[in-house]
């Protein structure tokens, strides 16, 4: 299983600005003052050696992941606008004539706006099918491509596209996985998603805001990702943030995701839906916070610790 | 994990000791209710951590409830005295924006109450 990540901001796209990146440009220059590049590999390998924050960039799509299972089909969690980038790798791979696995953790609008623009939903003969655990997804796709909000009705697609309502709780068969839907709490509410396949288990969980002192709750968190190799987690806000002045805002922190990670026994915590308020260099410094934080309550085996960027892959 | 209280004048001093997890934050929550009442007098809390080597997030979540609870009428909290792991997990979670971090236990309470030092001051001359 590969995870694929397309788009990882939270609420709205956003995009590296002309500042953010002169001072990169900075940073790598006075980094290189006096040093001699005898050849393209060495530049390079200075240029790979360089921090996250100053030599590559997080990205601003909102929210989409790719699950590659080796299967025939298409599979991903929501149509944010890193759905676009996807549609284009897809067609790359060989797209037409396929199927689209669709998981929809909710309709806010930042997990539903790339969907005009996936091409791939434009062409005959592919297959979209849209999974959720609300009654309202057709209804709100459709509604996003109204007339006067924008001008290419969703009649337009000529892709065979279906809705699937799954009930939580329960395991569902789709594209070879087993997929376990959990209620998160969320305005409107939102759905998390567990996806096994060959021993392998990858946990899609945005838009949850968990509440720390409900113990029932917090358990049947730790039991959704017990185990597994991969919790892609909604870590938008600083956990002060999360329990006070955004508290009820439906998100969640990364102090929660690394306590409710290692209760679970999982190997892999990747934080997602970042704040689109934060620069490179602010993930890169909560991403080595909740380094440490894992390091300071660890009690078993450590613990992989990543913060996603646009483009990441991760191999199960 | 053990968390005795004792006034000073009006400010009330508790004194975690161990690990402030799960069942930790329950008896921190138990030992501070009594001055989050509505009706207490009392100006301010300061959670003394000297003897306190992990707070999770449910500790934290505690003292936010009780800064919550405090402010609201126009009462004050803070927290002393924090061992280096615990000064980093306030750094961390950015609880050190949102509650007053102190050095030592007689700042903290001097920072809330002139009578709470002084009753502080006179019974450390006591002792």
């Amino acid at each position: 299983m590969r995870v694929r990540f397309w788009g990882t901001r939270g609420s709205i796209p956003v995009a590296l600005t002309v500042d953010g990146l002169r001072r990169k440009l900075i940073a790598a220059l006075r980094g290189a003052s006096g040093r001699v590049f005898r050849d393209e590999a060495e530049l390079e390998a200075y240029v790979d050696g360089l921090s996250f924050a100053d030599g590559a960039t997080f990205g601003g799509h909102t929210s989409c992941v790719e699950i590659e299972n080796g299967g025939p089909d298409f599979v991903i969690c929501d149509l944010g606008t890193g759905v676009r980038p996807f549609g284009q790798s897809a067609l790359s791979r060989d797209g037409s004539g396929r199927t689209y696995h669709v998981f929809l953790s909710h309709v806010h609008w930042d997990h539903i706006m790339g969907l005009p623009f996936f091409t791939p939903a434009y062409i005959p003969g592919n297959r979209v099918v849209i999974y959720g655990g609300h009654a309202h997804l057709e209804s709100a796709l459709r509604r996003q491509q109204e007339q006067p909000s924008f001008p290419v009705d969703f009649s337009t697609f000529r892709a065979d596209i279906s809705f699937v309502r799954l009930e939580p709780g329960r395991w569902h068969d789709v594209a070879g996985m087993r997929v376990l839907v959990k209620l998160q709490r969320h305005g409107g509410d939102s759905f998390g998603f567990r996806f096994e396949q060959d021993g392998k288990a990858c946990v899609y969980s945005t838009d949850s805001e968990h509440d720390l002192g409900n113990r029932k709750e917090t358990d049947s968190f730790v039991e959704f990702f017990r185990g597994a190799d991969l919790v892609i987690f909604d870590a938008m806000y600083s956990l002060a943030d999360a329990i006070s002045v955004k508290a009820d805002w439906g998100h969640s922190s990364n102090i929660a995701g690394v306590e409710l990670c290692h209760a679970a026994g999982v190997k892999h915590l990747c934080m997602f839906h970042h704040e689109p308020a934060f620069d490179d260099a602010s993930i890169a410094r909560v991403l080595a916070d909740t380094r440490r934080y894992e390091e300071i309550c660890r009690t078993g085996a450590p613990m992989t610790v990543t913060a996603a960027y646009d483009g990441m892959e991760i191999d199960l | 994990m053990h968390c005795p209280t004792h006034a000073y004048a009006d400010v009330v001093v508790a004194a975690a000791t161990g690990r402030i997890d799960f069942a930790g934050a329950q008896a921190l929550e138990a030992a501070l209710a009594p001055a989050l009442e509505p009706g207490s007098a009392i100006r301010g809390v300061v959670v003394d951590l000297s003897r306190v080597d992990y707070i999770s997030s449910v500790g934290l979540r505690v003292l936010m409830v009780a800064a919550k609870a405090l402010r609201a009428r126009k009462a004050a909290i803070a927290v002393a005295s924090l061992q280096p792991v615990v000064a980093e997990i306030f750094e961390i979670s950015r609880f050190h924006h949102v509650v007053d971090v102190r050095g030592n236990l007689r700042d903290a309470i001097g920072a809330i109450s002139p009578q709470a030092l002084a009753a502080y001051d006179r019974t450390a001359e006591r002792t």
